[in-house]
């Protein structure tokens, strides 16, 4: 047992860092965020210009076959360098959807002159590309999606409405899930499409979260002409299309996301204890802390197997399911505990009284959604116990009946 | 990043597996359960001797093999999914780990040969009354050359040879061997939670007893000797879970209720997830203590903390859920459930409990951050 790279993966992880030292500042130099000092657009200029070294330098596509201008790298290769790109605050979040899911989706699918065109200008981060799947109607159950085109010509006609799709209003185009068949049962009358965001008829409205930030937003579809050869994996197959996106979730490689036992077991020493002390020396504080360093490094240790597996050239299971169930509950119960620890005080967001700026309040109010996103708690514990476990599927209802038939409620 | 056993350590686990399979059945397990005068399975304890096991991490010039303390791991892990009714932990996890780590060549060359061949069965006699043992409260005095007191309950002790007892000594406190054979010992059996691992009151009256390790140096030895064993009780706690979920599993396929699986129903689908995360966390925990006590790293006494609270947390899950999961039929004598709920509040309670370990570990955390 040991913690070292090989000797390939030491060179590789010397050359990452080298370039991001080289082309990003480490997290928390600066006193704000890059995102928070810069304008939106000014903040994407950056994130273009980083991708391009990025490309430049040999760190994009690191697992993409060669000939898709990729690295031809083994997976372990890539955690490395998402190791090392999480200790700096560098702008790569408006490319991870879509170099992560949607682009290799259209390598897997597209014709080599559709390639040839698109996956060039995103390597290099001249493209950004988003995922439009869920639907108002169909989130967990995303294959219930009612967003429908129709055959007119050469062109399919979309019309409909997607939601949750982060990055839509920046991207440049998006893979979009639709139904070409309400006639077929709900899976099967399915087909994807890549999707010029800039056609006519695309309508983006940003999402106010409960939170009060726009992270995401709604896409309307009236009357979007797509044409028929942006289909991809042919009629009909739009599932098993959208299998292929969904395995493309890239392995998750960054810390927490947001205060973890660290910063709250730190930050307790500052704060009034209930017996004259201070929260740090309060017994049942103390308790939790142990609880919350046992889940953190738990998951820690648990990408570490990951790795190792990786290492080895052996495809790590469905295992990492367990990731986001561990990190956005314990987001939630940190957050929540420091804020009932701090009394009435723990009510203030104004930065101007809060401590350490009102990120535990913020932090409490995003850990909600991040329970949801991405697949909810509910849905990943059904990943667990189905394709780990193997438990039986749950009765389907809706299997042999055609869409249209199926009742949808509201 | 190699954080995983070798080839060599997953194939001894396997054979382990087997072997215990096939001499640690449930039969042998509820033999002892049911039988109040049994203390242990006296041919598994000498099977378990033959196969080398006990000196697996004993060093050859002392009759061992001369493995490590991973192997050590392994087989811990397979003792704990079959329930072994041995006094197996108390030997090798405790008394043989704090003869390798304090005792004198004398000492070592004594008890390590005979303890490998089976001969010598050890013990933990610390507890007097309920609460963590402190210097304070302790009643039990060693003079020197002999020890007086009262220990319950002491795991194993009914059938020990010998026992490492904490006493009070001068101004502080000292761990000291014992000779179960010799005079002034009255071990007598008690029941307990769990009957599959005997239990004893030991009375001392001017028992002859030879120090371990440092004069006054009792509890913090203690501690260290807890802290090697932590990890490998964690590794039996996480066999144990990890047989909780594949019965729990099996049972959730085969049952049937309305008319389908009852594994079909997320309520259980949702609980057998749990379980698995659980066991994740311990599992993943506990390699890390693997590593740092076969490694003597600087990172071991928080390594253990954590491998010790994730493992308890783990197996009280999976075998109350385990029980939930089997519904009526987990509540009887005759489904084995209940060997495993019993199992899995032993090893919480010996060696310190969780809500103890949870100081502890903020308290090394505080020193890590403070080095």
């Amino acid at each position: 047992m040991d913690f070292n790279d090989t000797p390939e993966e030491a060179a590789f992880r010397q050359r990452a860092q080298a370039f991001l030292a080289a082309h990003a500042q480490p997290k928390g130099s600066q006193t704000e965020s890059l995102q928070k000092r810069l304008s939106d657009k000014e903040y994407m200029l950056a994130a273009k210009a980083y991708q391009k070294a990025k490309a430049e330098n040999g760190f994009a596509g690191i697992t993409w076959p060669k000939e898709q201008g990729g690295q031809g790298l083994a997976p372990i290769f890539s955690v490395i360098f998402g190791q090392e790109e999480a200790k700096y605050d560098a702008p790569a979040g408006p490319f991870t959807i879509g170099l992560g899911m949607c682009v290799p989706t259209v390598i897997a699918f597209a014709t080599d002159a559709q390639k040839e065109r698109h996956v060039g200008p995103a390597l290099r981060g001249e493209e950004i590309w988003c995922q439009l799947f869920s639907e108002p109607s169909a989130g967990s159950d995303v294959a219930g999606l009612k967003t429908k085109a129709v055959r007119d010509g050469d062109d399919w006609v979309i019309n409909g409405q997607k939601v949750w799709t982060s990055g839509a209003h920046y991207s440049d185009w998006g893979i979009v899930l639709v139904r070409t068949n309400a006639d077929k049962a709900k899976h099967k009358g399915l087909s994807m499409f890549f999707i010029d965001m800039k056609s006519p008829g695309i309508d983006v409205r940003p999402i106010h979260q409960m939170s009060g930030g726009s992270n995401f937003n709604e896409v309307y579809f009236t009357d979007v002409r797509v044409p028929h050869s942006q289909m991809l994996g042919g009629e009909g197959n739009g599932w098993s299309v959208a299998l292929v996106t969904l395995m493309n979730e890239r392995l998750a490689v960054g810390g927490s996301p947001g205060p973890d036992y660290k910063e709250i077991f730190e930050w307790a020493k500052t704060m009034p204890g209930q017996d004259g002390g201070t929260l740090a020396e309060d017994q049942s504080f103390r308790q939790k802390v142990a609880d919350w360093f046992v889940r953190a490094e738990g998951y820690k240790l648990a990408k570490f197997r990951t790795m190792t597996a990786l290492s080895k050239g052996q495809t790590p299971g469905p295992e990492s399911s367990i990731g986001k169930i561990i990190t956005a509950n314990q987001l939630q119960d940190i957050t929540h505990n420091a804020m009932e620890a701090m009394d009435h005080f723990g009510i203030i967001t104004d930065t101007a009284y809060a401590p350490s700026e009102g990120v535990f309040q913020q932090s409490h109010m995003w850990a909600a959604g991040l329970r949801i996103a991405g697949g909810t708690d509910e849905i990943l514990k059904n990943i667990i116990a189905e394709r780990i476990l193997g438990l039986p599927g749950d009765v389907r209802v809706d299997k042999d009946v055609a869409f249209k038939d199926l009742p949808s409620g509201r | 990043m190699n954080f995983d056993f070798s080839d060599d350590q997953k194939y001894l686990k396997e054979q382990a597996r087997k072997f215990l399979s096939e001499q640690s059945s449930m039969t042998t397990v509820r033999a002892v359960l049911n039988d109040e005068q049994k203390s242990h399975d006296a041919a598994l304890w000498k099977a378990i001797a033959e196969m080398g096991w006990l000196g697996a991490a004993i060093p050859e010039e002392y009759g061992g093999l001369g493995l490590g303390e991973l192997e050590l791991c392994v087989l811990a892990e397979e003792m704990g999914r079959s329930l072994a009714p041995v006094p197996w932990a108390s030997t090798v996890y405790f008394f043989a780990e704090a003869i390798k780590i304090a005792g004198t060549d004398a000492q070592k060359s004594a008890i390590l040969p005979k303890l490998a061949e089976g001969g010598v069965i050890g013990c933990v006699a610390a507890s007097e009354g309920p609460g963590e043992p402190r210097a304070a409260t302790l009643k039990t005095v060693f003079d020197g050359t002999s020890v007086t007191g009262m220990k319950v309950p002491v795991t194993d002790g009914d059938c020990a040879t010998h026992a490492l007892v904490l006493a009070k000594h001068q101004d502080g406190t000292s761990l000291v061997i014992v000779d179960l054979t010799g005079a002034g010992v009255e071990a007598k059996a008690i029941k307990t939670f769990d009957p599959t691992r005997s239990h004893a009151t030991l009375t001392f009256t001017k028992a002859p007893a030879q120090l371990l390790g440092e004069a006054g140096d009792g509890e913090a030895l203690l501690q260290r000797i807890y802290d090697r064993a932590a990890v490998l009780l964690a590794f039996e706690q996480i066999g144990g879970s990890q047989a909780c979920l594949d019965m729990a599993t099996d049972y959730a396929k085969g049952r049937y209720a309305f008319s389908r699986q009852i594994g079909s129903f997320q309520a259980i689908k949702h609980k057998l997830a749990d379980m698995y995360v659980a066991l994740e966390i311990a599992r993943s925990n506990a390699f890390y203590g693997a590593w740092a006590l076969s490694s003597d790293a600087p990172e071991l006494p928080l390594a253990a903390a954590a491998a010790r609270i994730a493992a308890c947390d783990a197996y009280y899950l999976a075998s109350k859920e385990n029980i939930q999961t089997h519904g009526g039929m987990g509540f009887t004598w005759e489904v084995d459930c209940h060997l495993y709920y019993r199992r899995a509040k032993l090893l919480a309670v010996q060696a310190g409990a969780p809500s103890l370990w949870k100081e502890k570990l903020v308290r090394r955390l505080e020193m890590r951050n403070a080095a």
